[in-house]
């Protein structure tokens, strides 16, 4: 299979019905990209394809071929959304934070709390309560 | 300048906002098998025969035989088995361990096991197998009751409640230098290292265990690490390989432990005018199918099921009972949550029999300064009870509140509530915690096998230290959690890691400053090479616990807190809505209030879950909705707006005058959003209050 991921071309040797969630963290050796419940209710594994959230491990890797993927470790570490994760103790054990990340990438510019709140309703935080998040994404 | 008080960033902020900390999972090493585990599925009965018929090439299999040391988890008792030798006590026990490096191998390898099963019991109150009982008794109780006015009773109800951490349990062993290293998601690497110990029958040198990043833990991860590490060894010890155990969400959630079940039952004497005259409480916990830590969950439970009130004649009668169902254990807040849940709905119902406002009821018999609580504790100038109740009762304009909601889809409740940081009476003294600071070429760096779980330890550790030595905070580091190179400073729960470990890191701090004259660490790091200060806890003076009578002072200090919970009903499905939630909280001083926030908006937000939603269906001792997909944990839409005030009346006896801050904020959404469900002309005595039992509800109401 071929893949792009964060910009680059990747000749992945897996079975096409390999979660992308594996293909990912263990065939690309991008492991920011977390697992939480493998069912797609969590959204630890929240990854962008062709700019759409999507949980990574419910989305076979033969359907992200030709489709751009993004995952946490293509935002650099200086984008404004880290930045205000990091100031805003929007992480706490951070093993949300890379698809709450993923997730808020999607909203639109200038979004407003309930945006915020519908567009995360399908990321699950089991430390903060949400509130540092949306603090975070609001300033960010 | 003082960094103690504010928002400095977090240590480890940059890693987790970038997906490059390391969790567990995230961990490979050359040669790595992965394992499974295979498990009882009846819930009692005897093994007659394991079967393995599949070519067992490329397989590592062991079973109980391949323990070198004691068939056994070492905690306060040792009568839970690392493998089943014979005889089951629940489903999803441990049987057989299997490993191999091909995943898709293991999952095609089939185990049998022939059983025969017995009859098993599931409801703690027909359990005769007491684990655990305890009496506090204060005053005459009988006596008392007698000859008041008016006598309250009632009987209330919580459930299992999952801690559901995102990262589920895991681990790694390795054999290394002819012993064992073990690296895992976990909150206490020292009673890892103990259980391994016992297990493996290797002297403590051989036994190395290291916390990786941590992906929440609730306590979820106090116990269970100990059964998870031990198999993980095993398997790690016979193939000479290392080997990856870790479970998905659905053994991980029918596996392992959860928050005891309760019963617990009011009887009240209180005179017209308000004032409680008598409590005798009385309180069971369904422990499941082992010891565990069930003894002091039901002691923490018991010591706040008083709450934080005066009253001079107090009985109250505990015990945990054993069912056959996965062993219930460790979860933010203790047991506390639950008595402090029976409580403050019974002090609502008080207030209702007697006519009286809730918020007075509460204010006339808050323990004040110099007051002694259920154990004879005379709390101490900090005890803030009265101020918190003031407070929240304003901010959340209360009573206005109260008058508008009446008649209306939406409610007001509260609920008063305090908790003691650190181990509950001797248990500080027994554990003897140790942390040590070394002088490095950065500064100074803090060795505690204390666990960042999420809270924020390293960084509230950091601006301790960096205060305490007068040094700024980027010059102070934090070693891993390696038992093989930090002091054990015992395990990271109970509200201690500020307030007790933190307070030994601050006398460590002083001692250094003390040995090295005015010198910044780093430049006496270079004059003179490596200074290591180790301090071990030392217990306040005038502290008196009498563990047999269970008199006493059961922590050097309490945090006070005061919620508010605004919710509104669906008339038509019966859905409970929280639409705001104000939290008053009083935990000494706040190190960082960026992280304290945190801790009470999270904690909080697992309290609604709590009350509202998180129902764990057992079904013939299994947890049936073992997924995300059924067992419901607030999402952004379930979870109200929220004021956190956080209040800062100092204790002489933490860092800066700090208490503890992380269970608190879990014991009081429940019963304040049962009673804002109560001024809906609701009687509910049972959590998860769901739309089934609030339609049971308006039945009888109506």
């Amino acid at each position: 299979m071929r893949l792009r991921v964060n910009g680059r071309e990747m000749e992945v040797d897996a079975p096409p019905m390999t979660r992308l969630l594996d293909v990912l963290r263990i065939h690309c050796e991008l492991p920011g990209t977390k697992e939480g419940c493998g069912e797609g209710e969590c959204g630890a594994c929240t990854v962008l394809l062709d700019g759409e959230p999507v949980c990574a491990c419910l989305v076979p890797a033969a359907h992200a071929e030709s489709a751009e993927v993004t995952t946490i470790e293509g935002l650099g570490g200086e984008h404004p959304l880290q930045r205000a994760f990091a100031e805003h103790g929007a992480a706490q054990c951070g093993i949300c934070t890379p698809g709450m990340i993923m997730a808020a990438l999607a909203l639109p510019p200038s979004p407003t709390l309930d945006d915020v709140r519908v567009a995360l309703a399908g990321n699950i935080c089991r430390c903060t309560g949400y509130h540092a998040i949306y603090r975070a994404i609001l300033r960010a | 300048m003082p960094v103690v008080g504010t928002n400095v960033p977090r240590k480890d902020a940059a890693e987790k906002v970038t997906g490059s900390a390391k969790y567990v999972d995230d961990l490979a090493f050359p040669g790595m098998l992965h394992a499974r585990t295979i498990r009882s599925t009846i819930a009692r009965g005897r093994i007659r025969d394991v079967r393995l018929p599949f070519d067992r090439a490329g397989y590592t299999v062991v079973d109980y035989r391949d323990i070198p040391g004691r068939n056994a988890v070492a905690l306060i008792e040792d009568d839970q088995p690392l493998l089943v030798e014979r005889e089951i006590r629940h489903v999803a026990e441990p049987i057989v361990l299997l490993a191999h490096q091909d995943r898709d191998a293991l999952l095609r390898a089939r185990v049998e096991i022939e059983c025969e099963p017995l009859e098993a019991i599931f409801d703690p109150q027909q359990s005769v197998q007491v684990l655990k009982d305890l009496r506090i008794v204060k005053g005459d109780v009988d006596a008392a009751l007698a000859r008041t006015d008016v006598i309250v009773e009632g009987e209330y109800r919580t459930g299992h409640q999952e801690q559901l951490y995102i990262e589920p349990n895991g681990v790694i062993a390795v054999p290394e230098n002819g012993g064992i290293t073990v690296y895992g998601s976990l909150q206490c690497p020292f009673y890892v290292h103990k259980a391994l110990r016992i297990a493996l029958g290797f002297p403590a040198d051989r036994i190395r265990v290291v916390q990786t990043e941590t992906g929440g833990g609730f306590g979820g991860k106090e116990e269970y690490p100990s059964v998870i590490a031990a198999h993980a060894a095993l398997l790690a010890l016979k193939s000479k390989r290392p080997v990856k155990l870790v479970y998905d969400r659905l053994e991980d959630m029918l596996a392992t432990t959860k928050r005891h079940p309760s019963i617990v039952r009011h009887r009240t004497g209180v005179t017209r005018d308000g004032d409680l005259v008598a409590m005798d409480i009385d309180v069971l916990m369904d422990g499941g199918a082992y010891v565990t830590l069930s003894p002091v969950v039901l002691s923490r439970g018991a010591i706040h099921a008083a709450g934080p009130y005066r009253c001079d004649h107090v009985r109250i009668a505990a015990r945990a009972v054993a069912t056959n169902t996965p062993p219930n254990g460790a979860f933010r807040g203790f047991g506390a949550p639950q008595t402090q849940f029976a409580l403050e709905v019974h002090m609502e119902r008080i207030a209702e029999t007697l006519g009286m406002d809730p918020a007075r009821f509460r204010e006339l018999n808050a323990l004040r300064p110099g007051d002694t609580t259920a154990t004879g504790q005379r709390v101490e100038a900090d005890c803030s009870a009265l101020q918190v109740l003031e407070q929240a009762a304003q901010r959340s304009d209360f009573h206005a509140k109260r008058e508008r909601y009446a008649g209306t889809n939406r409610g007001i409740g509260l609920a008063l509530f305090f908790h003691g940081a650190g181990f509950t009476g001797s248990g500080e003294v027994t554990l003897a915690s140790r942390a040590a600071l070394a002088t490095s070429e950065r500064g100074v760096r803090i060795l505690v096998g204390s666990a960042e779980i999420g809270q924020g330890t390293r960084t509230m550790h950091a601006q301790i230290v960096a205060d305490s030595l007068g040094i700024p905070y980027d010059d102070v580091e934090t070693a891993l959690p390696d038992t093989s190179s930090v002091p054990d400073s015992g395990p990271t729960v109970a509200s201690r890691t500020c307030m007790v470990v933190g307070g030994i890191l601050q006398r460590c701090a002083e001692e250094l400053r003390a040995r090295i004259g005015d010198l910044h660490p780093a430049e006496h790091f270079r004059r003179h090479g490596p200074t290591v200060v180790t301090k071990q806890y030392e217990p306040p003076h005038g502290i008196r616990w009498d563990d047999d009578t269970y008199r006493g002072d059961a922590y050097a200090t309490y945090a006070w807190a005061c919620d508010v919970a605004e919710v509104e009903m669906d008339p038509d499905t019966y859905e409970i809505r929280p639409i705001h939630f104000t939290a008053v909280q009083d935990i000494g001083k706040a190190i960082h209030p960026t992280l304290v926030a945190g801790q009470i908006e999270g904690g909080t937000a697992q309290g609604i879950g709590y009350a509202l939603l998180e129902e764990v269906v057992m079904r013939d001792g299994a947890m049936a909705n073992a997924q995300m997909t059924n067992y419901l944990v607030p999402t952004t839409l379930d979870t109200p707006t929220m004021d956190v005030v956080i209040v800062e009346t100092p204790s002489h006896h933490g860092p800066f005058g700090a208490k503890g801050v992380g269970e608190m904020p879990i014991d009081g959404p429940a019963p304040a959003i049962v009673n804002a469900i109560r001024h809906l002309g609701l009687d509910i005595r049972q959590i998860p209050a769901t739309p089934e039992r609030i339609a049971e509800a308006a039945c009888v109401s109506v």
